[in-house]
């Protein structure tokens, strides 16, 4: 059963992104951002998007493939793929939805995608006025627990009263991803720099987390192309290889009114020893860390789950200068992340580790050769991928 | 109208369609804390669902449960993302285990001052909040044990 891995046999060939947009902004309609992220992926890897033969994407992403292979004319789509789960849980499932269908030969040009326009659609952080509610939000919603904050923010109130956690870890997670941003031109947040003070100024959203706890919602597309190791060498990137994919969360995670056996955590318990065994790596082999920032409690439980420290430490290790690039101990979203440079249901965050094993960030980690990249924490199905260069097969 | 903690014009929660939680709603119409426990293994399980999760039995029967607690988590909303909570303030939520139904959780809102220091573990009891009107039902909140 050694070959049940996917380590080293497909690669992210090419990445696209439109304009990054505050919510509500975009000049275009969601499917024409999906379209212009595709052209730019494929311009980036130099293949005509007449060979891309597969999608994949999450979330219920609107814009289904076979209007997206209608519309570019590709003669023969041989996949698509929708991992299900609300939220940004599945962004890393869908790179390795989409791996796994290129190395066992579904596909051969398989993009993972995602769009947003909230001007054309509804945005997340606000409920819908519906008069009536049943099932799981019944038990939710009338007592005022309707946001994906509300429903998260619990979980996290119990993690630091069980492990003492300070607020301050909170500000410095919020504090690279803002610092990060400022030498990122496509970054919304760019020139808009974030202080201790003005941190903790801010309004509180949900107790434990203030305004710059929270992610931007905003409007874009992003998308990625994944082709075979072999295939890869001879495109025109340096390949940002996948290591290892992992997806899912631990026993009854999706237990109805807060049920979850493993309460006061990011769900990826049981997921992060799965996917450092497929990768082959430790995190000690880490040099830099995407992880999707919902909202910063996300990333504390998160990178805790991931064996970065252990619960009690969290004080000592989030530390600001333990997070930036290029030298902190675990460089922290380089990109300005969720929080600063674009909330693109978190592909940005994979976008950027291919800019970093490439060598090419706005806020490169020297050499860097392993990414490790995780989505959607705290949500009930979640997913990380970790990428390497060649050096690392 | 009775008082109630948040204002009108919140969602109303009604059974689901496919009516597994009816006698929930109906229970604390009738003043009764309902959960769900397994007929065969007895393990306790919220929220409802038709099938235990322990042993996969189907024989899910409603238990009626003292109202007592003890606070596991909880959270103070400040910003209103419902049109009937504007301008309504902070408002507290807590995720309360019931030591006398295998510690499941229930959500609920702490009354009292909504800035009110709030003490992880601490005892609380159950309060049955009427909403009247075309569609009535009630919530179950909850107030710090004296």
């Amino acid at each position: 059963m050694s070959n049940r891995t996917l380590k080293g046999k497909t690669a992210i060939a090419g990445v696209g992104e439109t304009i990054y947009y505050k919510h509500g902004q975009s000049p275009d309609p969601e499917f024409v951002l999906v379209l212009q992220a595709i052209l730019k992926a494929c311009e980036d890897a130099g293949i005509s998007p007449k060979e891309i033969d597969g999608f994949a994407s999450y979330s219920n992403d609107r814009n289904e493939p076979t209007r997206l292979a209608a519309a570019l004319g590709i003669n023969d789509l041989r996949y698509s793929n929708m991992n299900w789960g609300g939220g940004g849980g599945g962004v890393a499932a869908a790179i390795g939805n989409a791996a796994a269908a290129v190395s066992v030969g579904f596909a051969d040009f398989v993009v993972a995608f995602r769009g947003l326009a909230q001007g054309q659609f509804q945005r997340f952080g606000r409920a819908a006025p519906v008069p009536t509610v049943s099932g799981g939000p019944a038990y939710m919603s009338p007592y005022g627990v309707m946001s994906p904050l509300q429903k998260y923010a619990m979980r996290a109130m119990r993690f630091m009263h069980e492990n003492k956690v300070d607020h301050s870890v909170l500000r410095a997670i919020s504090m690279a991803s803002y610092h990060h941003a400022q030498n990122n031109p496509r970054a919304v947040m760019y020139g808009r720099p974030l202080s201790e003070e003005k941190y903790d100024d801010s309004r509180w959203i949900t107790e434990p987390c203030r305004l710059f706890d929270c992610c931007q919602e905003n409007d874009g597309a992003a998308a990625c192309i994944i082709v075979s190791a072999e295939k890869a060498k001879d495109l025109k990137q340096k390949p940002a290889y996948i290591l290892g994919a992992a997806q899912g969360s631990d026993h009854r995670c999706g237990a109805p009114v807060m049920n979850a056996t493993n309460f006061p955590s990011s769900s990826f318990a049981s997921l992060a020893p799965r996917l450092y065994e497929m990768a082959g790596v430790t995190p000690k082999d880490v040099d830099v860390v995407q992880s999707y920032e919902n909202f910063t409690i996300g990333v504390m439980m998160a990178v805790v789950e991931h064996g970065f420290c252990e619960p009690e430490e969290c004080n000592e290790f989030f530390q600001l200068e333990n997070l930036m690039a290029p030298g902190g101990r675990m460089p922290l979203n380089t990109s300005g992340g969720n929080l600063a440079e674009c909330y693109m249901h978190g592909l940005g965050l994979q976008i950027e580790a291919v800019r970093q094993i490439r060598g090419d960030s706005v806020n490169q980690i020297p050499g860097a050769d392993v990414a490790l990249n995780i989505a959607g924490p705290m949500v009930h199905h979640v997913s990380t991928v970790i990428m390497g260069s060649e050096a690392t097969l | 109208m009775s008082e109630t903690y948040l204002p009108e014009g919140m969602p109303i929660p009604v059974p689901m369609n496919d009516e597994l939680d009816r006698p929930y709603w109906q229970g604390l119409q009738d003043g009764k804390l309902l959960i769900q426990r397994c007929g065969d293994c007895g393990i306790w399980q919220w929220g409802p669902e038709w099938i235990c999760h322990e042993c996969n039995s189907f024989n899910m029967e409603w238990t009626e449960v003292e109202g007592q607690g003890t606070i596991y988590s909880w959270e103070r909303a400040w910003h209103p993302v419902h049109p009937a909570l504007s301008g309504h303030g902070a408002y507290i939520v807590v995720l309360v285990e019931l030591p006398h139904a295998g510690n499941v959780r229930m959500i609920g809102n702490l009354l009292g001052d909504p800035t009110q220091d709030v003490e992880i573990g601490a005892k609380v009891k159950a309060v049955f909040e009427k909403h009247d009107g075309d569609q009535p039902y009630t919530l179950v909140q909850w107030k710090v044990a004296d």
